[in-house]
């Protein structure tokens, strides 16, 4: 099954338009297509794009139901609807690239090889977690694995990540440094210093900009006047794309050119990644700020949805290939999450120790 | 030997490291090109290259933030400000980015934002500013603040190797007023271009002041170690006294030896500790002293309220208090922004005649 697709040969994924006035960006989207861009990637790397978005939503569950069993011991922050732009883009890294997820890209630390049941411990703030219980969510990082932990305010990565590829740039590993933003994080001061010194400097940097919709209730119309985020690209000197943030395979592809040229020398690319964010900003939001029928809508250009309706499609895949697949995951989470609840919280005694590296 | 003074030593120390480790690079702006406004970087871009001496845009964070990212990969970047009072615009990156990394995930930060601090310069609100009381708050950071020639250079250097980020605040009133003596061999400028760094230097000089040093009690720091490092984290006992203790760092160090010399006329003999490093602070010595002298008295450069100085009084008050003879005094300048007008800072900073004032009142106990 070497057939890739049968998206025809424009992509998905366009070039920034001039600055226009804002509407509510997300809302932009156009009625649900089930033709995805065309791609490179073969029949078993689709699957495997599935199985992480697949696993990226199925852990996101099991992370709501510990939440309301209260086994989780702070927020829950849920990707639901994003995993696309997630999963998509962090496929078209090489392993010797660096990545700065933010809280919605649970999907993109699971390419990078996390572990469900790293997260489920950091969630419930257990000794064994990655980061001993002194962290929670997805705040935490590990080299070995190019993942940098981000902090709670927006912004602050993308100059973090921009030093990331200069480091790189400097010892001749040849990385590429990639790094995500809301459109309500584009309103931070480190946005624009981030982008400016990256792209002043030339360092092999991405940033998608994932244009969701809201910023906890905040409607894109009260961050920005314009429509595209990937317009702002344009006062950075560096390109621009926009692409279909629902469509993983148009997301992979359009990371994938920016993360070749930035490799080749050709300097920073801002990507704007439509989609919508299809929960509150956190499990306690119900989101009752947003219009019904905007939920509606996006749900009809469910990421999930449409790459199984791909995947059929181009006979990539039958339903019960992909029942398998989710079966395969379904076990998978519950034995995590057995060793996840049955291991300890960390000792008293380790809050006072670590401030200082040695 | 060469006698060099406290600006010179500071280039020295970053010349060296920058020499003799090729993770060493350095950020800010109008580093390369031009020099910095106070010559530190002078000489460095044509010997080190653009790669490795970055001019930047006028963006504090993203050059904080560039540099946490450089360093978790493994390089040792300096960050300059050009005025420390600029290390506010970076203030998230600092305290939520670097000093916090290492206690979250265990992944170290070896960082140093160096740049000049302090008044008596009438450089006034905005060119004057002592801000380590901001980041002594800071889980994770470390701070230093150097008041001899000796420190300055062994200071830099041993803050460069630090594995945590280090926060570096250089007195500009200091930068040409003190000198002392520092290894030749290793000084960079035109001739050190010409090759490898001739080796480390070997013992900084605890001869005293030489040349025309216009603060001499200043010098005679007795730097440890055969590199010329200093350790962070280590006060040092500036001048041994009997009745009085004076804590203090940076520029205030050299009022607090001049005022020990007034004093000793009146019969009162001051020990004046330097903490050199702010953060974490050097609780023994600090203790010492107090047994010692059993009466003490915080000498900083920092508005009053939420200063450093506090907290050696907080942490005396609470751990010396058996044997305090009197209240412990605090001398810094007033809760206001640092003034502009010569008669107006003058009035601002603390002064011998201020100290020797509180002292005999302190003494009086």
């Amino acid at each position: 099954m070497a057939k890739s697709n049968t998206g025809t040969g424009k992509g998905s994924a366009r070039r920034a338009a001039a600055a226009t006035p804002a509407t509510a960006g997300a809302e932009a989207a156009e009625a649900p297509p089930d033709r995805l861009a065309p791609t490179e990637l073969s029949a078993a790397q689709q699957l495997e794009l599935y199985r992480f978005m697949k696993l990226n939503r199925m852990l996101e569950e099991r992370l709501g139901n510990l939440y309301r069993q209260g086994k989780v011991v702070g927020g829950l922050y849920s990707s639901r609807g994003q995993e696309a732009t997630s999963v998509g883009s962090a496929y078209a890294l090489a392993p010797q690239d660096f990545m700065g997820p933010l809280i919605r890209n649970l999907g993109s630390m699971l390419v990078r090889g996390v572990k469900p049941r790293e997260v489920m411990m950091q969630y419930m703030a257990k000794g064994g977690s990655p980061t001993g219980g002194k962290d929670g969510n997805t705040h935490f990082g590990d080299l070995s694995r190019g993942l940098v932990a981000p902090i709670s305010m927006l912004g602050a990565l993308i100059p973090v990540m921009a030093g990331v590829a200069l480091a790189g740039r400097m010892q001749g590993r040849d990385l590429v440094a990639l790094t995500y933003i809301g459109d309500g994080g584009t309103s931070t001061g480190d946005f624009h210093e981030g982008l400016n010194l990256a792209a002043v400097l030339g360092v092999p940097l991405v940033v998608i900009a994932e244009h969701n919709g809201y910023a906890y209730s905040t409607p894109t119309s009260r961050q920005m006047r314009i429509q595209d985020i990937a317009a702002r690209a344009a006062a950075y000197g560096i390109p621009g794309e926009i692409v279909d943030g629902n469509d993983v395979l148009a997301v992979h592809a359009v990371t994938k050119r920016a993360v070749e040229r930035a490799r080749a020398g050709g300097g920073p690319t801002l990507i704007e990644s439509k989609t919508f964010r299809m929960k509150g900003h956190a499990e306690h939001d119900d989101a009752g700020y947003v219009p019904p029928e905007l939920f509606e809508r996006w749900r009809r250009r469910d990421p999930i949805e449409r790459f199984e309706r791909h995947l059929a499609a181009g006979g990539l895949a039958t339903a019960e290939e992909l029942a398998r697949i989710a079966a395969a995951i379904d076990a998978e989470l519950v034995a995590e999450m057995d060793y996840a609840l049955a291991s300890p919280m960390p000792p008293p005694e380790r809050a006072l120790v670590g401030v200082y590296a040695t | 030997m060469s006698v060099v003074t406290y600006l010179e030593a500071i280039r020295q120390a970053l010349w060296e490291e920058m020499e003799s480790d090729p993770r060493v690079f350095l950020l800010g702006q109008d580093v390369g090109t031009y020099g910095g406004p106070f010559r530190v970087t002078a000489g460095m871009l044509d010997r080190f290259g653009p790669e490795r001496v970055i001019d930047t845009p006028i963006s504090e964070s993203a050059m904080v933030g560039a540099a946490i990212g450089a360093a978790m990969l493994g390089m040792r970047p300096v960050v300059e400000m050009q005025f420390i009072d600029f290390i506010s615009c970076a203030f998230n990156q600092i305290v939520n980015f670097a000093g916090p990394n290492h206690y979250r995930w265990a992944q170290q930060v070896p960082l140093v934002i160096r740049g000049p601090a302090g008044g008596n310069v009438h450089g006034s609100a905005f060119h004057s500013q002592n801000p380590e009381s901001y980041f002594q708050h800071t889980p994770g950071l470390k701070i230093v603040a150097p008041a001899t020639v000796a420190d300055a250079y062994g200071l830099l250097k041993a803050a460069i190797r630090d594995p945590n980020p280090v926060l570096y605040f250089e007195h500009k009133y200091l930068y040409r007023r003190i000198k002392e003596e520092l290894p030749a061999a290793a000084k960079p400028g035109p001739a050190a271009a010409e090759g490898p760094a001739a080796g480390l230097p070997g013992p900084v000089g605890a001869e005293g002041a030489v040349g025309e040093g216009v603060m001499a009690g200043a010098a005679g720091a007795a730097a440890t170690g055969g590199d010329g490092l200093v350790p962070l984290g280590k006060a040092r006992l500036a001048r041994p006294g009997r009745d009085l203790s004076v804590i203090s760092y940076g520029a205030m160090l050299h009022v607090a030896l001049e005022a020990a010399e007034r004093l000793a006329a009146e019969g009162i003999d001051l020990e004046v500790l330097d903490l050199r490093t702010v953060k974490p602070l050097d609780e023994e010595a600090i203790l010492a002293t107090v047994r010692k002298t059993n009466r003490v008295l915080v000498l900083t450069e920092e508005q009053l309220s939420g200063s450093v100085a506090g907290e050696v009084a907080a942490r005396i008050a609470e751990r010396g208090f058996a044997w305090l003879d009197g209240p412990v005094h605090r001398l810094c300048c007033p809760d206001t922004p640092v003034p502009y007008s010569p008669t107006l800072e003058e009035a601002y900073l603390p002064n011998v005649d201020t100290l020797v004032a509180r002292v005999r009142e302190l003494a009086s106990y």
